[in-house]
């Protein structure tokens, strides 16, 4: 973790996204919050209660907007500083007028990406995984999104580490019985092959929660390549299925200058289309750079939309196999049962098109409610099943130091646990000592 | 109080002479210091008070880390062994520990030996009832004896004082003040050490009745003998000297059990009259029947005293039961029908100070020159006892030339293990080492102690020469070990010298072949001439270093990791109280162990990443 910056300034930011809205809500957190409602709105109001006020500029008196304040002092706040939140209208004008008062008095800068999430850690609020899940709930785009970040959030990874973390403890304390104490009898000589079957079993059980959808899938979007020939109506098609969620997403430029990405909401699940525009331009040069990212594109992509000749489809990944131009052309379809016909310019088939983009992505992406894993969690977990993986029977101390090392890997996610932990479930089980 | 020009100085003074204090005495005096060794009297100097063994499982690593600063527990116990045990030796070299059962007398008279050697040592008997402070009364001056007659002047002091201060002895429901039976306990020192304001605890410990050897069938119980090959526990010693006893086994049965469960109410322990916190893994007899009553049996291991003695020790039920109820007890047990009992089991109660107010030198922080060691830390154990003994004469002795204190850490010994538990987590219960609590254990073995800390011992100038001429052999013999096992080997020589090559045909560093089955000892000495003289014991270290090497390496990366931590200094006047979110239960463990690392803070139980981060921010705020 980085401890540069500065965290004993008060910071505030603008929460609410997107302005103008009915209500803009901007947050203060820090040692100064409370003056900051002082010199607003001339007092400090009582805490824990919306208060109505009219809040000025500090500079120079003027009033700027009445709104609700809110005063919750610290240490048991959502950052575990004193914290204030004025609830403004949310105008673009009052807002920037508001950001600005708060601009000028000393002691206080906007705060940085995350910031706020990262004093409520530092100031032992929340653990590391909660910390993730909450920074994936703020960045929430979709109900989906939303109720699979709270899950984490809610501790659901730390629940199941725990169980583990339990059972591997409870398994290194039967082996540890042995080692420290074999001279002192009444120690069962717990057996080898009962350790290593628990272990067994906790291992597969990580690689199961391994198998679940990452996590990234549902923040980033499932990525959905359009591919096939030039003029095979990929441009036509992209524009139907995002023009239908435009009001929800604008299309925006890839990064790449010959392919077009928009992100694009159906049923709540996010998608990010990519037209992979540069197969139709045709200079030699651009072409074949424009086919090179094409491919990388398709490498990226988690479905595969295929709108050219069904034998050259890929055959790597998700790919649903499209007859484009349904209206124009009736030949092709009909012999081949997986090929789903789709008129953009009429609508054609459009709907039984996302209904199958759904039923795919449903599957890879966690349920809702499922705890979903981000990549510092896989890794860990997989540390700690390659571990456990590599227990074996033989030596008593090795076979400890591999319960250790797993625990160790399970524990660096949620920062918990330790030898005292193992020894109390030695000293709780087993009857030792002269 | 003084009387200037009356009293002698020292540079060192250490009140006790039990395992702790004649360790501290002695490790004071072998770096040159004055030292006097006070003792109520000077025939218990050096007196086992518990169970007649010294070893075992983690306490046998501490012995042979004692030894390799040339303390005295070793030595003393090869002096006496009647009995020798390597323990797990069938679990793995890092866990294996060497245990010996010693005579009485004969440790005594080894202890009483070796501190006549020292020169700069002078024993002192009488009674030490007060610190001699400092007007301000927080640095130590000295020591008064026996309630003013003398007072004698060091600017180093060491309190070993055991169980002794504030002691109370239970014999079933009836009880008294005193240290061990027929002796005083330090009353007046304790009431000193109270009104100074440093934090004391109760906590219990027991006894077994001692047996009439004579009385006992040994015919009908399972007998242990003694291990058949030579080794000792310390690395003076050539050879075992005295003769070998058979230790034997009984066992408790349901009879037993009902006399004990029956008799409950009569224990100090379940009527409410000892409250003090005893230790898990040495329960009372009576404890274990309350807690596992549905075991039908406890093992009860028979242990001779002595050469010349008909006493004996039996190991696992130590008891505050009244003296006929442990007899009838005794007498169920298949072996002991007609056993007598020379000195009836019974439960004592004393007084520990807190060890979160010591640093990692075992001095006291808020009272310079005051240092304490062994059980008044709220340990148990000779092994534990003599550990902190050797840490607090180290720099006891360099607080009087006014050197810096030096530590032992995690990563070196299990001394290192001990003293940072002790200083950061404080004990809720008598503090006994285990192989468990030293994550670094793979390498922290009992067979390499010279090798991880004669460096030290030698820095810190607490070996004497004929000590630092066999480590340094050893250490010699070692690096030509070390130096061999790189040598490509061809097949055929691997499996001409009984290593089981397998499938492998090509010629591959000598260590490699090591790893397999055969690979040990004689195999290196067949393959490698100049290793022709080595002794197995070195072998077998490089052996086990070459099995272990993944994990060694795995582990070095994790101290060097952690060791950032240990730089990280947390400012000594930082308010725990006033970082924000940090909960109570953690202020309080913060504020009582003053960690002065983010390594140390990490280490204190129950404090978080998160805490530690807020730690870290806080320090930096403060420093900036």
């Amino acid at each position: 973790m980085a401890v540069n910056t500065d965290d004993s300034a008060t910071i505030f930011a603008l929460s609410t996204a997107g302005l103008p809205s009915a209500i803009a809500v901007i947050r203060v957190s820090g040692p100064k919050s409370g003056t900051v409602l002082e010199r607003l709105s001339g007092r400090l109001p009582v805490p824990r209660r919306a208060s109505l006020a009219l809040l000025r500029d500090p500079k120079d008196g003027e009033p700027i907007d009445r709104s609700l304040t809110l005063w919750f002092p610290g240490p048991d706040t959502a950052t575990g500083e004193d914290l204030a939140e004025l609830h403004i209208h949310g105008s673009r004008a009052v807002a920037a007028k508001m950001l600005d008062a708060l601009t000028s008095l000393s002691g206080l800068r906007q705060a940085e990406a995350g910031e706020f999430t990262r004093r409520a850690f530092l100031n032992g609020r929340m653990d590391l995984s909660e910390v993730e899940g909450l920074g994936d709930l703020l960045a929430a785009e979709t109900e989906a999104q939303r109720r699979q970040a709270l899950a984490m959030a809610e501790g659901g990874l730390a629940a199941r580490i725990a169980d583990w973390g339990a059972i591997l403890t409870a398994v290194e304390a039967s082996l540890e019985a042995v080692l420290n104490f074999s001279d002192e009898g009444d120690v069962d000589d717990a057996g080898e092959r009962e350790a290593l079957a628990t272990i067994e079993r906790v291992h597969s059980e990580i690689l199961n929660m391994l198998e679940t959808p990452p996590a990234e899938r549902i923040r980033d979007g499932i990525r959905v390549a359009l591919a096939g020939p030039p003029n095979a109506g990929k441009s036509t098609l992209f524009n139907a299925l995002i023009a239908r969620q435009a009001a929800i997403v604008s299309p925006t430029a890839g990064t790449t200058r010959d392919i077009i990405e928009a992100p694009v909401d159906i049923d709540g699940l996010p998608f990010v289309f990519s037209d992979t525009a540069g197969l139709r331009e045709s200079g030699d040069a651009i072409e074949d750079e424009g086919i090179r990212r094409a491919r990388a594109a398709l490498g990226r992509a988690d479905i595969t939309l295929w709108l050219g000749s069904p034998s050259f489809a890929p055959q790597n990944g998700t790919v649903i196999r499209i007859h484009a131009k349904s209206d124009t052309r009736g030949s092709a379809r009909g012999s081949d049962e997986d090929v789903l016909s789709v008129s953009a310019r009429t609508g054609e088939g459009l709907p039984a098109l996302r209904h199958l983009l759904l039923r795919k992505a449903r599957k890879m992406v966690p349920r809702e409610g499922q705890v979903a894993l981000n990549r510092r969690q896989r890794d860990s977990l997989r540390v700690a099943a390659e571990v456990l993986a590599s227990a074996r029977a033989g030596d008593w101390i090795l076979l400890v130091e591999t319960i250790r090392q797993a625990r160790e890997a399970l524990e660096r996610l949620t920062g918990q646990g330790g030898v005292e932990d193992m020894l109390d479930a030695l000293f709780g089980t087993f009857c030792i000592g002269k | 109080m003084a009387i200037d020009g009356n009293s002698a100085h020292y540079d060192v003074i250490v009140v006790g002479g039990g395992h702790a204090g004649c360790e501290a005495a002695a490790v004071a005096a072998r770096t040159g210091a004055r030292t006097a060794l006070v003792s109520m009297a000077r025939d218990m100097i050096g007196a086992m008070s518990c169970n007649p063994a010294i070893g075992g499982l983690g306490k046998g690593h501490l012995v042979r880390e004692v030894d390799a600063f040339d303390g005295l527990i070793g030595r003393a116990s090869d002096k006496a062994a009647i009995h020798y045990r390597l323990l797990n030796q069938s679990k793995g070299a890092a866990v294996r520990g060497p245990r010996i059962q010693a005579d009485r007398i004969l440790y005594r008279r080894a202890i009483h030996e070796m501190l006549a050697d020292y020169e700069d040592l002078q024993i002192i008997e009488g009674e030490a009832t007060a610190l001699d402070l400092d007007g301000d009364g927080r640095s130590v001056k000295g020591l008064v004896l026996d309630g003013g007659a003398q007072t004698i002047a060091a600017p180093s002091v060491i309190l070993a004082t055991g169980t002794f201060l504030g002691a109370k002895l239970h014999f079933g429901m009836n009880s008294h003040a005193g240290g061990r039976v027929g002796e005083r306990a330090a009353t007046q020192l304790a009431h000193q050490l109270r009104d100074a304001g440093l934090p004391l605890a109760r906590l219990k410990t027991g006894t077994p009745p001692r047996l009439d050897g004579r009385t006992i069938d040994w015919a009908d119980l399972e007998m242990q003998s003694s291990d058949a090959d030579g080794w000792t526990m310390a690395l003076r010693s050539d050879c075992r000297v005295n003769p070998t006893l058979f230790c034997a086994i009984a066992r408790t049965n349901r009879r037993t059990h009902d006399i004990i469960r029956a008799s409950l109410s009569r224990s100090p322990l379940f009527s409410g009259d000892i409250q003090a916190q005893g230790p898990r893994y040495c329960p009372s007899i009576e404890d274990k029947i309350h807690r596992f009553g549905d075991r039908d049996g406890h093992q009860i291991f028979l242990e001779p005293e002595g050469l010349n003695d008909h006493i004996v020790y039996p190991n696992g039920i130590s008891t505050s039961l009244p003296t006929d109820v442990q007899l009838a007890f005794l007498r169920t047990i298949d072996g002991l029908g007609s056993v007598e009992i020379v000195q009836a089991g019974y439960a004592v109660e004393y007084d520990h100070v807190d060890p979160r107010i010591l640093g990692h030198d075992l001095s006291v922080r808020t009272m310079p020159g005051l240092y304490l060691a062994g059980q008044i830390n709220g340990t148990t154990g000779y092994e534990e006892a003599a550990a902190q003994g050797l840490v607090a004469g180290i720099n006891a002795a360099r607080h009087a030339a006014q050197e810096a204190a030096v530590r032992f850490d995690r990563s070196d010994s299990y001394i290192g293990v001990m003293v940072d538990d002790l200083v950061l987590q404080g004990v809720t219960e008598p503090y006994r080492m285990l192989t468990a609590r030293a994550e670094y254990r793979l390498r922290l073995r009992a067979d390499n102690a010279v090798t991880r800390l004669t460096e030290k011992a030698t820095r810190w100038n607490c070996l004497g020469a004929a000590h630092r001429n066999v480590a340094a052999r050893r250490l010699s013999a070692l690096r030509t070990v070390r130096e061999s096992v790189d040598i490509g080997i061809s097949a055929d020589i691997a499996e001409k010298a009984g290593i089981e090559v397998g499938q492998h045909r090509e010629s591959r560093p000598l260590a490699d072949w090591l790893r397999l089955p055969g690979g040990d000892a004689a195999g290196l000495r067949a393959i490698v001439p100049q290793c022709a003289s080595i002794d197995d014991e070195v072998i077998d270290e490089v052996i086990e270093d070459i099995r272990y090497a993944p994990y060694l390496e795995r582990q070095a990366g994790e101290i060097a990791r952690l060791a950032a931590d240990e730089k990280l200094r947390i400012p000594e006047t930082l308010h725990y109280a006033d970082i924000a979110g940090l909960s109570s239960e953690m202020i309080e463990r913060l504020e009582a162990a003053r960690p002065t690392t983010i390594g140390e803070a990490r280490r204190i139980r129950g404090v978080t990443p998160a805490a530690l981060a807020a730690i870290l921010v806080h320090s930096r705020r403060r420093a900036a």
